[in-house]
């Protein structure tokens, strides 16, 4: 008998169950349904209270004029891989998250976001929903997009040392995001 | 029973404060930050754990299915040996000479370190904690916050003996030498080893929970991903995430998200720019699958491994991860380490113990701790009794029986109480009360005058 037989057997005899015994449903599924309000400002204020930077901006042009800024002058990637010396890494992201400031990326190159010092993320305003909740209700396979989704709240950290915050340990220590302002309030 | 000698640990003052603050910081920033539905969250979470566990043959097999069909290889190992091995004939065939490593416990139950050691192969671990002990020969203090019982100056030591840095004072430039030394290791290594903290049988995937981004390295920038895990971290589906890691991050850490959660369905895919080229998901047993036999105690395999129970442990808070004999210390290891050894061996553990009920009360999946720590106690104690402890309390019920003859004992016994034996073992860190001048029956007798 191989492992995985052998394994499964001894699961089988454990709980008193046969190959092919009927499985109940599981629990429901859980997912909450925050009111989608002031979402720009929430997210600004998780993100600034992790250290990193929101730059809220109306226009394609004016978001160049932003990552320029945020750049002061370093080697730069977008949309392809790395570098070891790249200093910033430019993506975009698929989602934001308001209630924790983070972002969420299906299909950019999974180093560039984690390999350079610095990450800057372009995201428009209608990509933020109010939680990974909302995430998982609009994406119920996220497998299904791309091999990696990944969830980024804020800088790279540690408190390993005497449980002092330090950040940038593996990932960036440093994140700026800007946001293009595209959906219209209502007064 | 052998129990470990605790009073090195006990007499040390810099690790006394050490534990008593970084867990003191654990459990303050958890209780700031759970969320107003936190009960029925962590009900919700028992439930899910709970009906997988209860169909876990189901739930592998679909999870092995949409592995494969994301062109991952699914190996199942019921034992460490198992396990090590095919991760060392893999890195043989594939040249491998250097391995990244990101914190899994999974791994460290197997030695897989010493294993590929053996072979010639540098496997490094590359959580900061993690990657100051192993430099320094040392094992983990702490689920999640590894090197706990390190200063500063101890850091500066192993980093100017093992990596010729110059002596440091700051946790920033320390961080700084290791994301150096670190770095250089993630971009030669052949091969990424991880664990996994969820496994998701809907979508093939596994999940991985961090704040330092090394779990994202080793499992993005090698061409080879092998992650191994615990065949109990299997949850039905992607969307029950959204239970697990509202009370992961914040019972770890206080952390509503971690910084980095990766979603890992397989491989890189075609038209995609990186990622690994073959994708192995190590599913071990070794020892699970005889836990799962006993219905009352099943539930000890839906640990999340968040650490809060080792964080609000009296107990683990005085005597620290060293003083437990395996791997998963504080009041999960109490549990587990009896059930998967036997509870022949460290019977102790389950009687280290106030029974105060902290662990089981902030539980994010709602492990009856306290609960199975009697039931193990009775185990114990029916398999092989202690014959001192079995007649003490034949005589005191006895005596309690007699109320005349205990009328004139008590006094005595209490004066002469002999420091030898488990009185003296209980006299060594506490003080026997004084006895009052007058016993509550010599004051009912005056008083009824």
């Amino acid at each position: 008998m191989t492992s995985r037989d052998q394994i499964l057997s001894s699961a089988r005899a454990a709980l008193n169950r046969h190959p092919g015994d009927p499985v109940p449903p599981p629990p429901p599924v859980l997912l909450r349904e925050a009111p989608a309000e002031r979402l720009v400002e929430q997210f600004t204020k998780a993100l600034e209270a992790l250290a990193g930077n929101v730059v809220l901006v109306n226009t394609k042009e004016e978001a160049e004029v932003a990552v320029d800024k945020a750049l002061n002058g370093r080697t730069f990637v977008r949309s392809s891989n790395p570098s070891p010396t790249t200093e910033v890494g430019i993506t975009s992201a698929d989602y934001a998250l308001a209630d924790t400031g983070s972002l969420v990326i299906f299909k950019e190159p999974r180093l560039l976001s984690l390999l350079p010092p610095c990450h800057i993320a372009v995201i428009k305003e209608s990509q933020i929903v109010a939680s990974l909740d909302d995430v998982f209700r609009l994406r119920p396979l996220p497998g299904d997009i791309s091999s990696a989704m990944v969830v980024i709240t804020g800088p790279s950290r540690t408190a390993d040392i005497e449980m002092r915050l330090v950040r940038g340990v593996h990932g960036p220590g440093e994140i700026h995001v800007i946001l293009i302002q595209d959906v219209t309030h209502s007064a | 029973m052998k129990t470990p000698d605790v009073t090195a640990a006990l007499g040390d003052q810099k690790l006394q404060l050490a534990i008593y603050s970084a867990t003191a910081r654990l459990t303050e920033r958890r209780r700031e930050n759970l969320t107003p539905d936190y009960e029925d969250l962590r009900q919700h979470a028992h439930d899910i754990k709970k009906h997988t566990l209860d169909h876990l043959d189901f739930y592998l097999e679909q999870l092995e299915r949409t592995v494969e069909a994301r062109g991952g290889k699914v190996i199942w190992a019921k034992d460490g040996a198992e396990a090590c091995a095919f991760i060392q004939k893999l890195a043989r065939d594939r040249g491998v000479k250097i391995i990244v490593k990101s914190k899994s416990m999974t791994t460290e139950e197997i030695h897989l370190n010493d294993h590929l050691e053996e072979d010639g192969i540098e496997a490094v671990e590359t959580d900061l904690g993690e990657y100051i002990l192993q430099l320094g020969g040392e094992k983990p203090f702490h689920i999640i916050a590894p090197a706990l019982h390190k200063t500063i100056g101890d850091v500066s030591e192993v980093f100017e003996k093992h990596l010729h840095s110059q002596p440091e004072t700051t946790p920033e430039g320390l961080t700084k030498i290791a994301r150096a030394a670190l770095r250089e290791k993630f971009l030669e290594a052949g091969m990424g080893i991880t664990g996994a903290n969820f496994l998701i049988a809907d979508s093939g995937a596994i999940v991985l929970v961090e704040n330092e981004g090394n779990a994202r390295l080793s499992s993005s920038a090698p061409k080879i991903h092998v992650a191994v895990s615990g065949i109990e971290k299997v949850i039905p589906r992607a969307q029950d995430l959204g239970v697990f890691l509202k009370l992961l991050g914040r019972s770890a850490t206080g952390q509503p998200l971690s910084v980095y959660t990766s979603f890992l369905a397989g491989a890189k895919r075609a038209g995609e720019p990186d990622g690994p080229e073959e994708f192995y998901l190590v599913l071990l047993d070794n020892g699970r699958t005889k836990l799962l036999a006993d219905e009352s105690k099943r539930q000890s395999l839906y640990c999340i491994r968040c650490g809060a129970c080792l964080n609000h442990c009296p107990v683990y808070r005085k005597i620290g991860g060293y003083s437990y004999p395996w791997v998963y210390s504080g009041p999960i290891g109490k549990i587990l380490t009896p059930q998967f050894m036997g509870i022949e061996h460290d019977s102790w553990l389950p009687f280290a113990s106030s029974l105060c009920g902290a662990c089981g009360e902030v539980c994010p999946v709602k492990i009856e701790i306290p609960r199975i720590l009697l039931e193990l106690r009775s185990e114990k104690v029916a398999s092989d009794p202690d014959l001192v402890e079995l007649w003490s309390f034949k005589v005191w019920s006895w005596l309690m029986r007699h109320p005349k003859f205990y009328a004139r004992l008590a006094p005595l016994a209490l004066a002469a109480a002999p420091p030898v034996g488990p009185v003296k073992n209980w006299l060594s860190q506490r003080d026997l009360p004084v006895p009052p001048a007058k016993s509550f029956r010599d004051l009912w007798k005056a008083r009824s005058k």
